[in-house]
């Protein structure tokens, strides 16, 4: 436990000792303000609107603004996690750092989930300070807290998935843009995987990373979704541990 | 403290080390010694548990290194061809992590840290960036990195590599100042190093151990076989024979007319009664000194006799 602790701290230091973890966060910070402006815009527009007067009671920011605004989110992040995780393994082998690890008394496994949980803990710190924009509306209007809250557990399983995945790509390589690289082609092939499936219950579209999330985005936690992201999680870290051992064999 | 017993390590078809066995006892500072590519990175990285052996066993401080990773590598430090370093911390948050790492709890941890700068002089240096800093303090965070922990055993690959003179002078001195408790295995190719530096030497080449002694006995190896070096002014033809039936003379080769090198069996000194020979013939004495052998002789005919 204190092994995991070391190696999280040291990850954590790393990412703010560069301008990475800053720019990530005013990037990432940005591109949800500007998502979620347009979507509260157009939700205050519509209420003007005379063709949405028929069904107003239909219109509430859970359905206009906080929906739309997640699922977008997931999308951001799907383009953002791959640069916070591409440096985790790769850049140890590139700096021969990944010597002393593994010659130190530390498990493997501890390795793995310390730098899962490092780069788990910047995206942490990505959604909260963009939780400011959800208190806005908290204090200005009156969403449906649940199926916020809710929300916010898709949307932290879902980056714990896309994590998984990328420290998986960051260990396959010692080259941090390869690993980026291999991370998009892997998650957009989970994502696209599930836009090209319209039947609701097909394979595909059990296999797509970004549907899971909208039940939860509906204040549905459900077990198949929760799941599937756990599983994805525990496959990637998995799947990690194994390459890296693997390569100590070669 | 360390026991190497049929290490073999291949990749693929290629083998890197070759049914390798030694023994370190405790307090030895044993010289890891041949030419790059031997296998030296490969032994040194088995035997800290970076890389497992394709065949064999290593113990250290009697644990294991395969079946009892934890508890043999807390007692291992080891500084590796490329200094394990991350640029982007100072010279104190690396050791301290280093010290949590190696699993360095309680008190004395500062003292600890603050002990392993002080002994490889980078106290100066401790809250700058690793990543500005030069070869030389590298080189030597690289060592206060292994030594932090207070391992029985230090693993130093080739811990002098790249570095000037001076530097040199003085990573020797420190690495002597850490032997006596511990047991130190350190590799290099240059031989002088291994001098001033090791009680015993392991010499391997492509992957095979060629020679394993104490520095004593190599020294009385170097030391041993006597050869001479005469040269006369004499073109007379039976000097060799004459040379040849003196006693304890094993054998005498013309190198050019007048010119002879001569071995003595047993190291026998042979030197007073070869120039009495000489002078009393009249063959006009023009040179004589001993050809010594130097430990670069007995480290190329080690390992070319075995490249054969």
């Amino acid at each position: 436990m204190k092994a995991i602790f070391t190696i999280l701290k040291r990850e954590l230091k790393s990412y703010f000792a560069s301008p990475i973890a800053y720019i990530i966060l005013v990037v990432f910070l940005v591109l949800s303000g500007i998502f979620f402006f347009f979507y509260l815009e157009s939700f205050i527009r519509s209420q003007f609107d005379p063709r949405f007067q028929l069904f107003r009671e239909k219109l509430n920011l859970n359905e206009f603004v906080i929906r739309p605004y997640f699922g977008t989110t997931s999308v951001v992040l799907l383009f953002m996690i791959p640069l916070i995780t591409m440096r985790l393994i790769a850049e140890e082998r590139k700096n021969f750092t990944a010597e002393l690890l593994f010659t130190s008394p530390v498990r493997v496994s501890q390795i793995v989930f310390g730098k899962f949980l490092a780069s788990f803990s910047l995206f942490a710190l990505m959604v909260a300070l963009s939780a400011i924009y959800l208190v806005v509306l908290r204090v200005y209007g009156n969403p449906d807290l649940g199926p916020v809250l809710s929300a916010y557990l898709g949307l932290f399983l879902l980056g714990g998935s896309l994590i998984s995945a990328g420290l998986f790509a960051s260990s396959l390589t010692e080259n941090q843009i390869v690993a980026a690289v291999i991370s998009f082609g892997i998650l957009l092939v989970f994502w696209i995987l599930g836009a090209s499936s319209d039947a609701d219950n097909s394979i595909l579209g059990y296999i797509s990373i970004i549907n899971h999330l909208d039940n939860f985005t509906k204040g549905i936690i459900a077990l198949r979704d929760t799941i599937y992201y756990l599983s994805f999680i525990f496959f990637g870290l998995f799947l990690t541990y194994i390459m890296v051992e693997s390569q100590r064999w070669r | 403290m360390i026991e190497v017993k049929n290490l073999t390590k291949r990749y693929g078809n290629l083998v890197a080390i070759d049914n390798v066995s030694f023994r370190v006892e405790r307090g030895e500072v044993l010289g890891f010694l041949g030419p790059n590519g031997a296998g030296k990175t490969t032994t040194m990285r088995i035997i800290t548990g970076y890389i497992p052996p394709t065949d064999g066993t290593v113990r250290v401080a009697d644990f294991d290194i395969m079946e009892d990773p934890i508890k043999a590598k807390r007692r291992i430090g080891y500084l590796p061809e490329n200094p394990p370093l991350y640029n982007d911390m100072t010279v104190e948050g690396y050791l301290d992590f280093i010290a949590d790492l190696k699993k360095v709890v309680g008190k004395s941890k500062k003292s600890k840290i603050d002990l392993a700068m002080e002994r490889c002089g980078i106290t100066d240096v401790r809250k700058r960036l690793i990543g500005n800093l030069s070869k030389g303090y590298r080189q030597r965070i690289g060592i206060a990195q292994a030594i932090v922990h207070d391992p029985a055993v230090l693993v130093l690959d080739e811990p002098t590599i790249g570095l000037d003179p001076k530097q040199i002078i003085e990573i020797r001195q420190l690495i002597k100042s850490l032997a006596g408790e511990r047991t130190i295995v350190l590799s290099t190719h240059i031989l002088p190093e291994v001098t001033m530096t090791c009680t015993r030497v392991v010499i391997i080449n492509e992957g095979k151990i060629v020679l394993e002694e104490s520095l004593e006995k190599l020294s009385e190896r170097v030391e041993g076989a006597q050869v001479l070096f005469i040269k006369t002014n004499c073109r007379n033809d039976g000097i060799r024979e004459k040379i040849l039936s003196l006693p304890n003379v094993s054998h005498v080769t013309e190198n050019a007319s007048g010119e002879f090198i001569i071995q003595t069996k047993d190291a026998a000194d042979i030197r007073e009664e070869l120039a009495r020979t000489i002078v009393q013939n009249g063959w006009g004495l023009l040179e004589m000194r001993p050809l010594t052998h130097t430990l670069e002789d007995v480290f190329l005919k080690v390992i070319s006799t075995e490249g054969e």
